[in-house]
């Protein structure tokens, strides 16, 4: 009865903040569709679902969305090992710097890498723009940061012990990463798999932008019928068909993710220094850092050019209002509201998240107990398969009344960008405090240690780099986040990615290049802060 | 033993306690001038899209002479403020909408979202009314032509006469070189859109866009990227001269006392953006300041630098980049608004049909 009890009180707040900020927008906008001439009229959202547009559409989000994971996921794993195995200088910045595509908004990483692949570009001998290859390339651009950093967070604190036994009693290094270390990461590489595939079925941008307009998403076809035709029946056929879709990737994942011996090192041994057999690594790195370094690069050139000659001059315009007045704020001004966003975000986010974490991590005693976990996990993520468009149009028409009146409130955006966030800091929570021995636990209590001195001494160690990297996340997301924030933000208060928006989308050569420069600013403040929050060690943290 | 309960017992007070002082670095400021429901309003609310700005010495001056706090909220492009509108109708967001166009106003209209306000129209400003609005539900307040644009200076480097028809762009001497953005997802495509379906009738324009699709128009999503992306003049230095933008673009291309580009004069369609009062305001007396605010000479002079976009007024002086160089269209392509929003979503259909051919 007690673990009832306990349960339902550490999962009621995540839950009712989960309930009125997403079940009930999300239902409130479905509802809408399938109610036609005021009768209910479910009929129509089912004949939506066979046409065959909408077959093709599935179809393309799928496959892409898959071939973008599974590249993201090759090309991150090495790359996770050399940056967060290995020990060499400058390893920070290139850490923090890998992350920045992830907040960097996609109208303008369309442009950078538009003008690299376009027909004047550089590399528009491949003739990529407006293909798919474009699409995925770009899918793993923004994506492949998540992989890094979330399997990283848990390779790091991953005991070296096993491994080390297998190649003394023979095994060769591949021996030893197929049967050793792959399986005892798989958790970690299975939810950040999971939510990279969630960030790719709903990448707007991307595939408007790089496609061309060939291909349609279900998040882009959920976005024209939604704002363009307000043809909401169809909407929400689609919108229903990402939730099955997400719950039933869930339930998929939820199996693989499940490992029966996890194992954690209580300490972290220093890191050795790359050796010659660290060459996959270090050529994945390379690859990754191409991909990602080209775009930024055309993007920090661009900001130094004003008409044909170099300038700093769109750098010096981010303090005024563009030319004409094209934004009531000043990219300084936004950028301060991006920030303080941002810190609203993470620390929502990150309290959420670690009580969802407890919550899911906690060993069930019966099988109804574990559903239960099971299904609270899937639960908290499905904010990142629906639709932006869906929640923001369905926080209007649901928050409007008392008790939950909250449609002008400015904590709406750091709320809708927390819950973003969370699935984020959950998956990367989850597997480090899934994989703490419990044996650990006893015996400090069994010492004498009461819970805060048991939970600064054995948990806390092991979670704090997996902490920093979830905050590093949210922080990240937050600072970046367009889609349900372009619904909320108000005038007087956007975010600096809303202004980046605005600034690229009016006539004027000034305007476009201070676009670029803010992008810049932008690209290094998440540089900055990901380099501050990677440098928070827990030595000072526990006695030992 | 039960040893989770250790973290179980440090964090829960924690979170909760978090949750609850709200200890939020963004003060919620919207209280103070919230109108209580008897008293007289303090604040007008103006809901509007994310491309409306005004200098704020402007804004001031209304608020002093009304006595009013001015909210804007602006979020979205027209159709998805008029999609807001529509869904919160029982509920407005605000007071005034401002930013509906043409396009997407039967919509509003048919769903009772606008209340009826005769506002007095400035010089000029008859002609933009919409038609079929007998109740004055919208008041017309600014314009802006949807044109192709050509780079003139590229064509003068390549030796060819630059096109000056819609026929023009389908013709194989100007293969490959026109980008313009899409109907499905950009306004000033969907405008280029009805641009045609006026010019070639609602059965001929499909032939049309074949013809175009055949003759190498390049597509985009939105105006940035085909603008600055793609075009010759824009800020990427891209290789397409033909480009689709607005009347007022060549204003923005202007070196040396010449302007590079020029807008085709004869491929227009006229984009008006209209106000109204929201049916059901909380301060419908401060709505209609607003409306007439939005009319004032000082805001429909401001208009082109602010918002990119031609006063209504015809007596408003135009800054001097504008009156040299953004000719506005004498007679426009129009579609009737009402067959607009009867057909868009069959038009829509239609070109993406013919377009990913």
């Amino acid at each position: 009865m007690r673990r009832a009890f306990e349960l339902a009180g550490l999962s009621a707040l995540p839950l009712a903040v989960l309930g009125v900020f997403f079940v009930l927008p999300v239902s409130g906008m479905v509802s809408e569709g399938f109610v036609a001439d005021g009768r209910f009229d479910p009929g129509g959202v089912l004949e939506v679902l066979g046409r065959p547009r909408v077959h093709r559409v599935v179809w393309f989000t799928v496959w892409s969305s898959t071939v973008a994971t599974l590249v993201a996921v090759l090309l991150g794993l090495p790359v996770a090992h050399l940056l967060h195995r290995r020990r060499f200088p400058g390893r920070g910045v290139l850490r923090s710097l890998l992350l920045v595509p992830f907040v960097l908004p996609t109208v303008v990483v369309g442009v950078a890498f538009r003008e690299l692949i376009g027909e004047s570009g550089p590399l528009g001998f491949l003739g990529l723009d407006g293909s798919a290859v474009a699409i995925v390339a770009g899918l793993v651009f923004f994506n492949v940061a998540v992989v890094i950093r979330a399997v990283g967070a848990a390779w790091e604190s991953l005991d070296p012990r096993p491994a080390e036994a297998a190649a003394a009693l023979g095994a060769s290094p591949a021996q030893v990463l197929l049967t050793v270390t792959l399986p005892a990461l798989r958790p970690a590489i299975v939810s950040a798999a999971s939510v990279v595939f969630l960030f790719c079925a709903t990448a707007f941008g991307v595939v408007l932008t790089l496609g061309g307009l060939r291909y349609s998403s279900v998040e882009t076809e959920i976005y024209l019928l939604t704002t363009n035709l307000l043809d909401l029946q169809a909407a929400a056929a689609l919108s229903i068909l990402q939730l099955l879709a997400i719950t039933g990737l869930l339930v998929v994942t939820g199996r693989l993710r499940a490992v029966p011996d996890p194992a954690l090192a209580r300490s972290v041994r220093r890191a050795p220094r790359p050796s010659r057999g660290d060459w996959p690594g270090v050529v994945a790195t390379g690859l990754v850092l191409l991909l990602v370094g080209a775009p930024l690069a055309a993007l920090a050139l661009g900001s130094l050019r004003v008409g044909d000659a170099w300038s700093l001059g769109n750098y010096r315009a981010l303090t005024g209002a563009g030319s004409q007045h094209a934004l009531l704020v000043s990219v300084t001004d936004a950028l301060v509201t991006s920030l303080r966003t941002a810190v609203d975000a993470t620390w929502m986010s990150l309290s959420l998240g670690l009580l969802v974490t407890v919550v899911v991590t906690r060993r069930s005693r019966s099988r109804t107990e574990r559903r239960v976990r099971g299904l609270l996990d899937g639960l908290f993520m499905l904010p990142l398969g629906v639709s932006a468009v869906t929640l923001g149009f369905g926080f209007l028409i649901t928050l409007d009344r008392p008790p939950v009146d909250l449609r002008d409130s400015p904590l709406l955006v750091p709320i809708a960008q927390a819950l973003v966030a969370l699935p984020l800091v959950v998956r990367t929570l989850v597997p480090v405090l899934g994989g703490v021995d419990d044996r650990q636990r006893q015996a400090a209590a069994s010492l004498g240690a009461g819970p805060l001195r048991t939970f600064a001494t054995v948990e806390l160690p092991l979670v704090w780099r997996p902490l920093t990297a979830a905050a590093g996340f949210a922080f990240a997301v937050s600072l970046g986040e367009f889609g349900a924030t372009s619904f909320l933000a108000r005038e007087d208060h956007p975010t600096l990615p809303i202004v980046i928006f605005h600034l690229i989308g009016h006539p004027g050569a000034m305007n476009y290049g201070m676009s670029l420069a803010a992008s810049v600013v932008l690209a290094a403040t998440t540089a900055l802060v990901m380099l501050a929050v990677d440098r928070l060690r827990v030595s000072s943290v526990g006695a030992f | 033993m039960r040893p989770i309960h250790a973290l179980t017992h440090a964090l829960a007070p924690l979170a909760l306690a978090l949750a609850a002082a709200g200890c939020s670095t963004i003060g919620d400021d919207s209280s103070s001038s919230a109108p209580d429901d008897a008293t007289k309003p303090t604040r007008v609310v103006l809901v509007t899209h994310e491309s409306f700005s005004l200098p704020k010495p402007l804004i001031k001056q209304f608020e002093q002479a009304s006595g009013l706090d001015l909210v804007v909220r602006a979020t979205g492009d027209a159709g998805i403020l008029t999609n807001k509108l529509v869904l919160t109708k029982d509920d407005p967001l605000g007071d005034v909408a401002f930013g509906v166009d043409n396009t997407f106003a039967s919509r509003a209209l048919d769903a009772g979202v606008f209340a009826p306000y005769d506002a007095a129209l400035p010089d000029g400003a008859e002609e933009y009314r919409l038609p079929g609005d007998d109740e004055h539900g919208l008041t017309p307040v600014d314009d802006a032509s949807v044109c192709v644009n050509v780079d003139d200076t590229w064509f003068a480097d390549h030796d060819l006469a630059p096109p000056r028809t819609l026929d023009d762009l389908a013709d194989p001497a100007y293969r490959d070189l026109f980008v313009t953005p899409g109907a499905a997802t950009s306004s000033p495509g969907m405008a280029f859109l009805l641009t045609t379906i006026a010019a070639y009738g609602e059965d001929g324009w499909q032939d049309y866009w074949t013809k175009l699709m055949d003759n190498g128009v390049k597509l985009t999503a939105g105006w940035s990227d085909a603008y600055e992306v793609d075009f010759t003049q824009g800020g990427g230095h891209g290789d397409r001269p033909i480009v689709l933008s607005y009347d007022s673009s060549p204003a923005f291309t202007v070196s040396g006392g010449t302007s590079s580009t020029s807008a085709l004069l004869d491929t227009c369609f006229r984009q008006v953006e209209y106000a109204g009062v929201l049916d059901g305001a909380a301060n419908p007396d401060g709505a209609e300041q607003l409306v007439d605010f939005l009319l004032s000479p000082e805001v429909q002079a401001a208009l082109p630098e602010s918002m990119y976009v031609f006063p209504v007024d015809s007596s408003v002086k135009l800054p001097a980049e504008w009156a040299r160089f953004a000719e506005q269209p004498s007679d426009p392509y129009e579609v009737d608004p009402g067959a607009i929003g009867e057909h868009r979503d069959e038009w829509l259909r239609e070109w993406s049909d013919v377009t990913s051919r």
